[in-house]
């Protein structure tokens, strides 16, 4: 029987260690060259993307100091549930006081919180929280529903590929991130409203039904699309992934 | 003497009783280690915290007497799956942990199959059999189905499902990205429900080139298409200067000239930029071709090639000659042909020239080509595989110019050669690929295209979804696609219908474009003198939309032609167009259905009747519907909209008779319109 000395089996332990420990290898850190007593979000929050995906735009972040002026040079980190990418993770702040980070969202569907974080000069650390939604499969079926056969009422906002009849309504359809009015509709009463019109709920015969149309999966997966959507959140939103 | 101390050895086994007291040890330690592994084991201590989780909530008694402790399995030898992963995943069909954010405890979110159907490893991949959390999600052990990251989840769906899903964009979006860049012109992608995956894009033979365009301009393309367009489609080679010198040489030297590709300008150029404006916005150019403005944006359709920069690249003699009568140098073009007068095509072709960027061929100077860099760049259009897309004449089209991709989703990790730091798995490897091809190797052919993030995540999606388990799925759990159609109209309709390219936006009997109405039932639908009108003059019938048909100047015979084919033809069976009568119905009835249509049913939301005081914004103007659709027609579409036209936006009523009658008379007494206008 062959034996091996203990150096050889160190020797390999130790090679072992360094080829599996390349991964957790973190990039260079950047020194951060001026320091902000603020951070705020400049766009891109509450955005829609599917799980897993990158967000349509960017989120980008703005460092102030005291007097609310730009901050260039100053470290920018964003930390979010496990699951969550930001490119780059860190950076220095931008002539405009900026940073630009591409996201994409964790693999379940629901609310994610994202932090960037910096430091001000007592090393005493700034954060901003900002909520982005994650769209399973029974929401995104819900999204491309509601694209189909909703938005064109009930978004006040016109597109090049659609313009909106909200303004033509004699009574004003609720947007869907209404989540004052939203929420207090049970889900049942929402699928009454879908399915039968308006008048179910006593309410404008400009909804009509849609029972007849669409199925009651896809009642179940606009209303999803709705509770996921709907701002303030829905109680029956479940939980917000946040870094713990 | 010094005395030896007892060795281990002497101490443990010096004598026989001694020795089997130790061996009786070892043996009844080694009998422990099974059961205390299993005790020990990953997938008890997460039964262990669910059962704690669960205890404090209020449904508690209800999870306990789901819970079925022990190892979990779904068996499905149709499928060749076994599933452990809920051993772990406890609460996967918990409909009340939808508010638990820690895994392996929250339930499944809402899809449209049931767990015990399908398992977990179909659409999630890793090792299904495995028990322990690294095992059953990584790749250890040189196994090779790590979990599909989420953003890749669509392409399981695309196993079975072979057409496009409402819930699948990302897959359907990845399998047009296929079809419209090209990407199967090279790679051969035999479907795993038959045929192979086929090209939509239409690149442009090159046999006539020189007809068309510059050789400047051929060399500037070819060094980088995007700076010309940048929605083109063509990727970039990433030529050197010389091979791009060359295969201009080539293409140009190549190319027949012929008499009818262009035409003799005129003495004196004519200069109208406004009358030229205004005629493409009535052409509805747009439609199909896209402009970048000077923020930036593109805006326009992408059936036809983008124009910012047109006037840089087309010669007038062509342009015009392309204008009369596009079919003369491409009979297969989506561009319909027009039926412009000659004062027409001078100011359409002159606003279009100048659509030109002088930076574009600033720095191009090429001497004139030599034989030799003729030969050169045959050699070169030929190894790039450039006839795998274009028809060039004297060479073939090469066949299986690229690795075939049908069963790419399945290649064994393996096989695959990484770039240092890319992460070892299939997607990365994929992605990377389409990313930057060229970083594999520096010999490789595959050229550099310009997508962007989410379009690589789409087409690793559609490439993931050909794998071996949908090439070898049961034919019972497959979902066909629609088969694709090549409905051709006849005679000399057909033939019309081909010059005007009517198919380019309209579909009928499955084939053909989707920006406008489907033509499949219209013969029911309209009524003659409505559509006769309408070709002469095409007036909008819903005010949104900004794409419209355009007039093609037809003669009155074309429109006879057109018209009596269509009636005659695109006949719904589900409608009597003669059933009911376009007029003559009782006052009492109008009056119910005016009263229908502004109260129980609402239409005034998305249809206008009284342009005064409606206004619905969604479907289509009713003012004179009464003169343009059929009473039969409309009789059905109020009972059933879908059903004559599938995904029509206007929901199904579920109408009694009564209430449908009313309407249609309402609606059918709303004359005026076409005729009226025409008039004018």
């Amino acid at each position: 029987m062959t034996r091996y000395s203990p150096s050889v089996l160190w020797l390999m332990i130790a090679a072992l260690a360094t080829s599996c420990s390349h991964r957790t290898e973190s990039a260079p850190t950047l020194k951060p060259t001026a320091f902000g007593t603020a951070i705020v979000e400049s766009s891109g929050g509450k955005q829609l993307a599917q799980t897993g995906a990158l967000l349509p735009q960017p989120l980008v972040v703005q460092v102030n100091d005291e007097q609310g002026n730009a901050v260039t040079g100053a470290l920018v980190e964003f930390a979010a549930a496990s699951g969550v990418t930001f490119d780059p993770a860190n950076a220095l702040t931008d002539s405009s006081g900026q940073v630009t980070t591409n996201v994409s969202l964790g693999g379940m569907a629901g609310r994610y919180q994202l932090m960037a974080f910096t430091f001000d000069k007592s090393h005493k650390k700034v954060e901003l929280k900002v909520e982005e939604i994650a769209l399973g499969y029974q929401q995104t079926l819900g999204q491309h529903l509601a694209d189909q056969y909703c938005q064109r009422c009930h978004n006040p906002e016109s597109s090049v590929e659609r313009v909106s009849n909200y303004d033509n309504l004699d009574v004003k359809p609720h947007p869907f991130t209404e989540g004052d009015t939203y929420n207090a509709i049970s889900d049942a009463d929402l699928t009454a409203a879908i399915s039968h019109g308006g008048p179910a709920l006593g309410k404008s015969a400009l909804m009509p039904a849609w029972g007849n149309t669409l199925s009651k999966a896809d009642v179940q997966a606009l209303i999803a699309y709705i509770r996921a959507v709907s701002d303030p959140p829905a109680r029956n939103a479940g939980p917000v992934y946040a870094k713990n | 003497m010094n005395e030896k101390p007892p060795s281990l050895w002497q101490k443990l086994f010096g004598d026989p009783v001694r020795a089997f007291g130790v061996v009786s040890l070892i043996f009844l330690a080694s009998l422990a280690i099974a059961p205390a592994k299993n005790f020990f084991s990953e997938w008890r201590h997460y039964q262990h915290g669910y059962l704690r989780m669960i205890r404090n909530r209020s449904e508690a008694n209800t999870l306990q007497r789901h819970f079925q402790g022990g190892i979990q399995q779904i068996w499905l030898s149709d499928l060749g799956v076994v599933d452990r992963c809920t051993s772990c995943h406890v609460g996967l069909k918990e409909a009340s942990l939808t508010d638990v954010a820690t895994q392996p405890f929250r339930k499944h979110p809402a899809i449209p199959h049931q767990l015990d159907q399908f398992g977990c490893t179909v659409c999630h991949r890793g090792q299904g059999a495995a028990t322990t959390v690294t095992e059953a999600h990584n790749s250890t052990l040189a196994w090779e189905q790590p979990i599909l990251p989420a953003k890749y989840i669509e392409s399981s769906c695309g196993q079975c499902h072979r057409g496009p899903l409402p819930g699948t964009p990302v897959l359907n979006q990845g399998r047009n990205l296929l079809s419209r860049y090209g990407c199967v012109h090279c790679h051969t992608v035999k479907l795993p429900g038959g045929g192979t995956m086929k090209p939509t894009d239409d690149p442009p033979s090159l046999e006539h080139i020189a007809d068309k365009t510059t050789r400047e301009w051929v060399y500037a393309w070819l060094k980088d298409p995007q700076a010309y367009a940048v929605t083109a489609t063509m990727p970039n080679f990433k030529l050197s200067d010389d091979d791009a010198r060359d295969m201009s040489a080539f293409l140009i030297a190549n190319s027949a000239s012929l008499p009818g590709d262009t035409v003799t300008l005129a003495a004196k150029a004519s200069s109208d930029p406004a009358g030229g404006a205004s005629l493409y916005g009535e052409s509805f150019c747009a439609s199909c071709h896209a402009v970048q403005n000077a923020a930036g944006n593109v805006v326009g359709g992408d059936v036809g090639p983008e124009l910012t920069r047109v006037g840089s690249k087309v010669k007038p003699e062509w342009l015009q000659a392309w204008l009369r009568n596009p079919r003369g140098y491409d009979a297969e073009t989506a561009m319909p042909h027009y039926r412009f007068n000659d004062g027409q095509v001078v100011t359409l072709a002159g606003f279009l020239e100048a659509k030109a960027d002088s930076d574009l061929l600033a720095n191009v100077h090429l001497e004139p080509a030599t034989p030799a860099q003729i030969a050169h760049g045959k050699r070169l259009v030929s190894d790039y595989g450039c006839a795998s897309c274009h028809e060039i004449a004297g060479i073939k089209k090469p066949e299986n110019f690229a690795p075939e991709l049908s069963r790419i989703g399945s290649k064994p990790v393996t096989q695959l050669i990484f770039l240092p730091g890319m992460p070892h798995t299939l997607p990365d490897y994929i992605a990377g690929k389409i990313k930057q091809p060229r970083t594999f190797s520096p010999g490789l052919k595959m050229p550099q295209y310009t997508f962007t993030t989410a379009q690589i995540d789409s087409l690793t999606t559609a490439l993931l979804a050909l794998n071996d388990r949908a090439a070898a799925l049961p034919p019972s759990l497959t979902v066909p696609a629609t088969p694709p159609s090549d409905y051709q109209p006849a005679g000399k309709a057909g033939k019309l219908m081909t010059d005007l390219a009517c198919f380019s936006c309209h579909r009928i009997n499955g084939h053909g474009g989707d920006m406008a109405p489907d033509l499949t039932w219209e013969g029911s639908s309209v009524q003659r003198e409505w559509l006769v009108q309408f070709f002469k003059n095409p007036g909008t019938l819903r005010p949104a939309l900004i794409r419209r048909m355009p007039r093609f100047n037809l003669s009155d015979g074309d429109v006879n032609e057109l018209t009596d084919y269509i009636m005659t033809v695109y006949q719904s069976p589900a409608v009597d167009r003669d059933a009911m009568p376009l007029s003559g119905y009782s006052q009492g009835q109008v009056e119910l259905g005016k009263q229908l249509f502004y109260g129980k049913y609402s239409c005034q939301g998305c249809h206008i009747v009284d342009t005064k005081a409606d206004k619905g914004y969604i479907g289509p103007t009713l003012t004179h519907v009464g003169s343009r659709m059929t009473a039969a027609w409309v009789y059905q579409w109020m009972k059933n909209p879908q059903a004559l036209r599938p995904g029509a936006g206007e929901p199904n009523r579920a109408m009694s008779d009564e209430d449908a009658r009313a309407l249609t008379a309402f609606l059918m007494s709303q004359k005026g319109g076409a005729k009226e206008a025409a008039k004018k």
